[in-house]
């Protein structure tokens, strides 16, 4: 006999976002679990341990209401799916996977796991195409391919989500018109910070190619947990069967790590660092490997997560453990939003790991890896001066050394400040690199081959009187 | 002694560990077969009759209730030809073959034999029947690829006669090549064996490390250097280059054998490596680097259980290769995450932890593992030798080595490259800080380098050091009184440290001849370097002003020495020393 029919009324315990249910029988690991509360309200959950007669479940609306008398609980017979179809584009969903849109209930072609299973690394192809995202720091210094995961740790009242809807609304592979679509995944963030992406999308009619998963900041805290998931099923879904490029934004990472942590503690499981569970490693890679390209396939999927560090400590696990699975980071820098710089990327703790396979001659341009190396390390040195100029003054530096302080500073004003709206092309962004560069005296310019120099050098103004 | 399977129930299901009951008779680290998905998992702890198994799969869906099954066996690997060039998961699934049966997403429940069955190898005796053997004898070759010759080898534990020896020809892995009696019993031989990978391979006697494992990375060869059946960590924060150095050491490393085991980190490296490596040539023989490395792939999404499996998988291949005669290294990247792994497993068994979560038998596990490494006499008839070198990455949380697991390691490894997000920071790469590293090798493998590079190697090395170690204390004065307020000499050691740093510690391991630099090369850039140091010195004792010296033209030669052709370097290097020397007496004429 199915157990499908059965309603259990055997609640033993309630604790945290957990209940403990008795005497079930044939209950599977992961199973999703239909809750009726004594009032009739109904919710949902997840099987997280099952044992021969007892199984613990995660209630993802929160256990508020739940009691050891009345409440009831069935188990589905399944694990967590997602129904998929073409007509998913365009629609919005809620933490369990609801439509909320008004519209009708889409008719899945198929249901999917929302779990997935991992890309066989041999099936894998190397993403190496070249994102043009209109904004330097990025596309000159740490650029983006297709089927990369960059994530953006920024802190709390920086600007990241204007910057992930700047590159949303930006973002473009050269000479090319395809397929594309973004997957939104809102995970505790606020309703006037998910509506500034909702703004974005339709002011750039972006809205029909977009598939939005929402769970506000009001939303049950527990529904983060599956939210991502079934964002990325849906991101496979478009990228590999429907042969699309999709962008998914995640944000805020930081919330769902805090509903991984709360779950943990609720199971009294033992804690890693700052009381977060040990698998949170493992947990977050499952989300961040989703992302990639895959041998033969037209599709991709390209993942931009967004994570405020707590206190803007990047050593603190949820970014530490984030950018040891992602390909690189932007940083965002509080002193430089307070100094008005508009995005206020710190440049040197940034990194992409896939740039050098992204640019060069037929991608970027021939000098682009030069250009950068050369802006970095200026930049690096820059900064140091500053430092030492607090302590000794202005007055003590070299000629050379007052030049790499100037540097320092117009490179911000220049290269890292742009518009929210301005776009830049990669030949633009090079230009003002060069343009910087050419402030600096040539012999210092070692990380540049010489015939880059001859060639794209601006000449200074005594050379060419 | 009953071959009875066990056969027992499911009653417990948490994430990757399942209990399972009537399990009584099932040895410990047994292989089970759990579910009817048939799911392969291993058991870490008997209690009467209950079995709690770490299942090498996604454990979704699974019920209490489905069948448990022992196999009898321990987690074993399959050894024989058709290992190199290949790539497998962490319980050496070929994931090839699982592309072929599951598409290009990994299934659970695959099934797919290590080593090819139906592929025919050639062949060749290299005994006669009649001859005595031992284990670990080679009783003939296959030519595996292009540069590996496969030594077909008697399993450790047998010894005997050969009764019957199969002609040259063509065989498959599992036909019968060879009977051996030993007493007991005829013994038929296949050129495959079984080794079960928690079990070392036996050796006669581990020899201290002599012979320094090239790598070409001029940091490591010159500063710190690793022995050929050596063992080394390499620790750093993310985007401090862990991976790309490991990369390069598999890529350059004078080993015969390279064992990469990418464990639960990202997939796209994985593919990365099998994308370049079939490109590359090896810098001895010419061939693609492909054909001597197994790579060993369990990325950060797949099963944890098999995270702690996969390091051992990769250590048991090394150990077969060593046991053929050869010269084997093996990557690790990372042993952080196989620390993390044990302690997910630990925790799901609710026991008592140790130092943030791990348990407390951490240390005992890396201690296990980094000790198969070495240099090692076989324990075949013929006095042989070969070696592993282990080197493992580490990724300290938030970057500070004084977590558990960088401790525990370092108690173990003798060399320490200690990665730098400052250094990173500022694409100063390898970002290997040369104040905080260490090897514990560099007396052992003097006599290598003196005999076969230069006689001065070990005082040059030393000199560089001192002046790095005295840079980094003028620094602090530096930034109280700012350069231009230090002593000329004071002013060149700065230059010269400088020097040594931007010259030739920083290596591009993108550029295509900075990639690997030889030994001799190495040698030549630190000595011409440092002659140019010694000069500064010389000039500021007789009063030739240091910017002059710091403005000289030799300096650019000097700084892009490493761009010289690595076989070309000589004749260049000669004519950058004489311009060097040129221009200094120049220069001390027009001083004087």
């Amino acid at each position: 006999m199915s157990h499908k029919d059965i309603e259990y009324t055997t609640v033993t315990e309630v604790a945290g976002p957990l209940i403990i249910v008795d005497g079930v029988k044939d209950v599977a690991y992961n199973e999703v679990v239909k809750i009726k509360t004594s009032t009739g309200e109904e919710r949902t959950g997840q099987v997280l341990e099952a044992f021969t007669d007892k199984a613990i479940i995660q209630v993802f609306e929160g256990t508020k209401g739940l009691d050891t008398d009345k409440t009831s609980v069935r188990f589905i017979g399944e694990t967590m799916k997602l129904g998929v179809s073409k007509d998913i584009l365009g629609r919005v969903f809620d933490g369990t996977g609801n439509p909320i849109d008004n519209a009708p209930p889409i008719i899945p072609e198929e249901r999917r796991e929302i779990n997935g299973n991992p890309i066989n690394p041999y099936a894998r192809e190397y993403p190496s195409e070249f994102i043009q995202t209109g904004i330097s720091t990025i596309d000159g210094l740490n650029t983006l391919v297709r089927g990369q995961k960059l994530p953006i740790f920024s802190g709390a009242g920086l600007p990241h989500n204007e910057m992930a809807a700047q590159i949303a609304r930006q973002a473009k592979v050269l000479g090319k018109e395809e397929k594309f679509a973004v997957v939104f995944c809102a995970m505790g963030i606020t309703s006037e910070e998910a509506n500034l992406f909702i703004r974005d999308f339709e002011n750039t009619g972006a809205l029909e190619r977009t598939v939005m998963f929402l769970n506000l900041a009001d939303d049950p805290t527990i529904e983060r947990i599956i939210l991502p998931r079934m964002a990325l099923t849906c991101a496979e879904y478009l990228a590999f069967d429907l042969n699309m490029h999709v962008l998914v934004i995640l944000t805020d990472l930081t919330n769902y790590a805090e509903a991984l942590r709360e779950i943990a503690a609720a199971r009294e499981e033992v804690p890693g660092r700052r009381g977060y569970p040990g698998y949170m490693y493992t947990d977050l890679a499952m989300l961040y490997e989703r992302a990639g390209r895959i041998k033969g396939k037209k599709g991709s999927i390209t993942q931009i997560p967004m994570l405020t560090m707590p206190d803007d400590d990047i050593t603190h696990p949820i970014p530490d453990l984030t950018g040891y699975i992602t390909e690189g980071q932007i940083v965002l820098d509080r002193g430089l939003h307070k100094k008005d710089i508009y995005p206020p990327v710190a440049v040197l703790p940034c990194l992409s790991r896939l740039m050098d396979r992204g640019i060069g001659e037929d991608r970027t341009r021939e000098d682009h890896a030069d250009v950068s190396n050369q802006l970095y390390a200026a930049y690096a040195e820059g900064c140091d001066l500053r430092d030492l100029v607090a302590i000794v003054g202005e007055d003590a530096l070299s000629e050379r050394d007052r030049k790499f302080l100037k540097f320092a500073d117009e490179f911000e004003q220049k290269f890292v400040k742009q518009e929210s709206h301005e776009n830049r092309s990669i030949v633009q962004t090079l230009t003002i690199g060069w343009e910087l560069l050419s402030d600096l005296p040539t012999a210092e310019l070692k990380k540049i081959d010489e015939k880059y120099i001859k060639k794209y050098l601006p000449k200074t103004k005594e050379e060419k009187e | 002694m009953s071959n009875k399977q066990q056969e027992g129930k499911i009653i417990r299901i948490s994430g990757p560990v399942i209990e399972a009951d009537g399990m009584r008779g099932a040895k410990m680290y047994d292989v089970v077969r759990v579910g009817g998905e048939n799911l392969i998992g291993e058991i870490i702890r008997l209690n009467e009759d209950n079995a709690i198994i770490q299942v090498y799969e996604d454990t979704n869906g699974l019920r209490p209730g489905e069948m448990v099954i022992s196999t009898g066996m321990p987690l074993s690997v399959e050894l024989g030809p058709g290992l190199l060039a290949n790539i497998y998961d962490g319980i050496q699934r070929p994931l090839p073959a699982i592309q072929e049966k599951t598409g290009e997403f990994i299934a659970r429940g695959v099934e797919a034999p290590a080593i090819d069955r139906k592929k025919k190898w050639y062949f060749k005796p290299t005994v006669k029947a009649g001859e005595k053997v031992n284990g670990c004898d080679v009783i003939g070759e296959v030519q595996e690829t292009s540069i590996i010759t496969h030594r077909i080898i008697v399993p450790p534990e047998l010894s005997g006669k050969i009764l019957t020896i199969e002609k040259e020809g063509d065989y498959t892995v599992e036909e019968d090549i060879a009977v051996v009696s030993n007493g007991g019993g005829d013994v038929k031989l296949q050129m495959m064996q079984r080794w079960p990978v928690r079990k070392p391979r036996p050796v006669a006697k581990k020899y201290d490390p002599t012979l320094p494992l090239i790598t070409g990375q001029r940091i490591i060869d010159t500063f710190f250097p690793v022995a050929k059946g050596g063992t080394a960590a390499i620790p750093g924060g993310f985007g401090t280059g862990k991976t790309v150095m490991l990369h390069q050491l598999a890529k350059w490393s004078d080993a015969q054998v390279v064992i990469y085991v990418g464990c639960g980190e990202r997939g796209n490296e994985m593919t990365d490596v099998l994308r370049e490596f079939p490109k590359l040539e090896d810098p001895k023989s010419g061939e693609p680097l492909m054909n001597r490395t197994v790579l060993i792939a369990n990325t950060s999404n797949m099963p944890v259980a098999a995270r702690d499996a996969s390091v051992y998988t990769g250590i048991t291949i090394a150990e077969y290769y060593r046991d053929m005669g050869y010269d084997v290294a093996l990557m690790a990247d990372s042993t952080s995450r196989l620390a993390e792994a044990m302690r997910e497993i630990s925790g799901r068994l609710e026991e008592m932890p140790g130092e943030e979560g791990y348990p407390a038998y951490l240390a005992s596990r890396l201690a296990e593992f980094y000790e198969r490494a070495g240099r090692v006499k076989l324990i075949c008839s013929k006095d042989k030798e070969g070696s592993i070198s282990v080197i493992g990455a580490v990724s300290p949380p938030g970057g500070d080595f004084s977590e558990p697991v960088a401790q525990n390691t370092l108690r173990i490894v003798k060399v320490f490259w200690a990665l730098d997000a400052d250094l990173a920071d500022r694409r100063h790469f390898p970002s290997i800080n040369w104040l905080k590293s260490y090897s514990l090798y560099l007396n052992e493998i003097q006599s290598w380098w003196k005999k076969e590079i230069g006689e001065g190697w070990l005082k040059l090395r030393n000199k560089a050091m001192a002046l790095l170690q005295k840079e980094s204390e003028l620094q602090e004065i530096v930034k109280l009184v700012g350069p231009d307020a230090l002593p000329p000499k004071e002013r060149g050691l700065l230059e010269g440290a400088r020097m040594i740093r931007e010259d030739f510690l920083q290596q591009s391991a993108f550029h295509e001849v900075d990639t690997f630099c030889p030994g001799k090369k190495q040698y030549e850039m630190l000595r011409l370097i440092l002659k140019y140091f010694d000069k500064t010195q010389e000039a500021a004792n007789k009063n030739i002003h240091i910017d002059d010296v710091i403005n000289m033209n030799s300096r650019e030669n000097l700084a892009r020495m490493k761009n010289v052709s690595n076989k070309l370097f000589d004749k260049k290097f000669q004519e950058t020393e004489k311009d060097l020397d040129k221009e200094f007496s120049l220069l001390e004429k027009g001083g004087s």
